[in-house]
């Protein structure tokens, strides 16, 4: 039982990471929640892949990651809209086309240079291991900014989900509200990154939510449900990683899409079992 | 009197391409309209820009007299196919309804006890109050269109516009639905309906039959014709006398176009 918590009481590196972790999971479930309710998935994998040049660019000037990163993401979302409305491609196309042209242009810029190496695979995997006091800050200011967001603007968002057209018709613009939601997976990543990469904060935007829209029966509570599934997720990776001294990053991401197939075998099983009970599928009511 | 839509030779459809042209309309409060047709003949792209989710290609168009989608809160919309039929929106029934009130308390503003008792009020009226707790994705169908029709009699709207709304409706809740609209047309709201149910268009006050022109518009005694039926639905149609009167029947058949491909998720009974 003692190994379960004394790492984190012990080494204050592993109480900065699940502290930064945790964060991370609840600010990736509210955002992710909507991620998952409007399908939007790949521009969503595309925005957390696409900040790589942003991030490259801004290191090898001297400039702050997150900076290079919001560059990266309204560059990823601008390019993806500009394609969408201007020509008569669709959108997942346009994001597939920005996503390669951008994670391309990324490695390009780190191939400059050989010294570049270490901070590549930093930027792709993070380094939650090696947060500080500033970067819990970052997160918790994100996870404040998401926040806000989600309950200012949680009527469209919801009617969003529901039915772009409702959205519409009630005064809310489905295309102005599905961009704000972008800005909030944009926030995400960009405070993300330090923490659980680029590559692996996409785990934590869908995995944790997607878990939890198996179960809720409401958005609120799968939001709930996504944030504790998320730091469960956080807290089992970074143990998983300090006993067994593996990747603690994608520990994290690996137990979050373990815990969706989970709870999705024993949903399914529950769900078989009580088919067999009745003799047949029957809709409520 | 304002009337609640007018038109003048409008043309509507997708990407600057018309799919109907020179519409002249006009319906005034407590109206009903019906536009008929097959798949394709443009009722849903009509009801959509009336709706103010589509930018009418040319011609004139007023909603309450001024251009469609100004005035929110007066107009209601119910679309053939929602997201959450996919199963995954984790939302109760009586959340789904409820929405249906945001639009008048906007961003932030306090949900009143006239907003929830609308919301009851609609609940019992499509008799699925029973249901009010449960997820909607664990309804069937019919029922999820029910729910959907709750929401746009909640929004208590002058003007309703529904696209095939009796879609995977029972034959019950299918009459229940005709008492419903003559009740909003009693208060005084409009409805706009499109529907290939030519039995239930008969029952509006004026009838439009597109395919993908106007064949016709006007009485329904005069619109709805075996000839011009056949021509609008490219088939003759099935005369069944009852009494002092004749049911003209469409065959499956004819319903077999998609507009648009993806906008027709509903099988049509």
């Amino acid at each position: 039982m003692r190994s379960l918590i004394s790492p984190f009481l012990n080494n204050p590196f592993m109480t900065r990471s699940l502290i930064a972790g945790i964060l991370v999971a609840v600010s990736c479930s509210i955002a992710g929640t909507f991620v998952v309710l409007r399908g939007l998935a790949f521009l969503g994998d595309a925005l957390a892949h696409g900040v790589l040049p942003g991030v490259a660019g801004a290191l090898l000037l001297g400039a702050p990651g997150v900076l290079g990163a919001a560059v990266g993401a309204g560059l990823m979302i601008g390019g993806v809209n500009l394609v969408t409305r201007k020509s008569r491609l669709s959108s997942d196309t346009a994001i597939g086309l920005l996503f390669v042209g951008m994670l391309g242009l990324g490695v390009m810029m780190v191939s400059r240079s050989t010294s570049f190496t270490g901070d590549i695979v930093g930027i792709l995997f993070g380094e939650i291991l090696g947060v500080s006091r500033s970067d819990i800050v970052q997160q918790a200011i994100a996870l404040v900014v998401v926040g806000v967001f989600a309950r200012v603007f949680a009527r469209p968002l919801l009617m969003l989900s529901f039915d772009p057209e409702q959205a519409d018709i009630a005064g809310w613009p489905s295309r102005r509200f599905e961009t704000l939601l972008l800005l909030m997976v944009t926030v995400c990543v960009v405070m993300s990154f330090q923490t659980v990469g680029t590559l692996l904060v996409f785990g934590m935007l869908l995995a944790p939510a997607g878990t939890g829209a198996l179960i809720a029966r409401r958005v609120w509570a799968m939001m709930a449900w996504g944030a504790l599934f998320g730091s469960l997720s956080v807290w089992a990776g970074l143990l998983i990683s300090y006993h067994f001294d593996l990747a603690a990053g994608a520990s994290v991401v690996v137990v979050a899409v373990a815990l969706f197939f989970v709870v999705f075998t024993i949903q399914a099983v529950r769900e078989s079992l009580a088919q067999r009970r009745t003799g047949s599928v029957a809709p409520v009511g | 009197m304002t009337p609640v839509l007018a038109t003048s030779d409008l043309a509507v459809g997708y990407s600057g391409r018309p799919v109907v042209e020179h519409i002249d309309l006009t319906l005034l409060p407590g109206q009903a309209l019906s536009l008929v047709g097959v798949n394709g003949s443009g009722k849903s792209t009509l009801l959509k820009t009336i709706a103010g989710l589509l930018e009418p290609i040319s011609g004139e168009m007023k909603v309450f007299g001024d251009v469609p989608g100004a005035a929110p809160n007066r107009v209601a919309y119910l679309g053939q196919f929602h997201a959450a039929a996919e199963g995954l929106l984790p939302m109760q029934v009586r959340d789904v309804v409820l929405m249906a009130r945001y639009r008048r308390r906007g961003l932030l503003g306090r949900l009143t006890r006239a907003d929830h008792a609308a919301v009851e009020a609609s609940l019992e009226r499509l008799e699925i109050g029973r249901l009010a707790t449960k997820p909607l994705r664990a309804l069937s169908g019919g029922q999820q269109r029910r729910v959907h029709l709750a929401h746009v009699l909640a929004s208590e709207a002058d003007l309703l516009l529904l696209d095939e709304p009796t879609a995977g409706l029972d034959a019950g809740a299918n009459e229940r639905y005709a008492q419903l609209i003559r009740e909003e047309l009693d208060r005084g709201a409009s409805v706009a309906v499109a529907t290939h149910d030519v039995r239930d268009a008969a029952r509006a006050d004026c009838v439009v039959l597109l395919a993908g022109r106007v064949i016709a518009a006007g009485a329904p005694r005069d619109v709805l014709t075996q000839e011009q039926l056949a021509h609008a639905f490219g088939i003759a149609l099935l005369a069944i006398p009852h009494g002092d009167h004749t049911d003209l029947i469409v065959p499956e058949d004819a319903h077999a176009h998609d507009e648009h491909g993806m906008h027709d998720r509903h099988g049509h009974a």
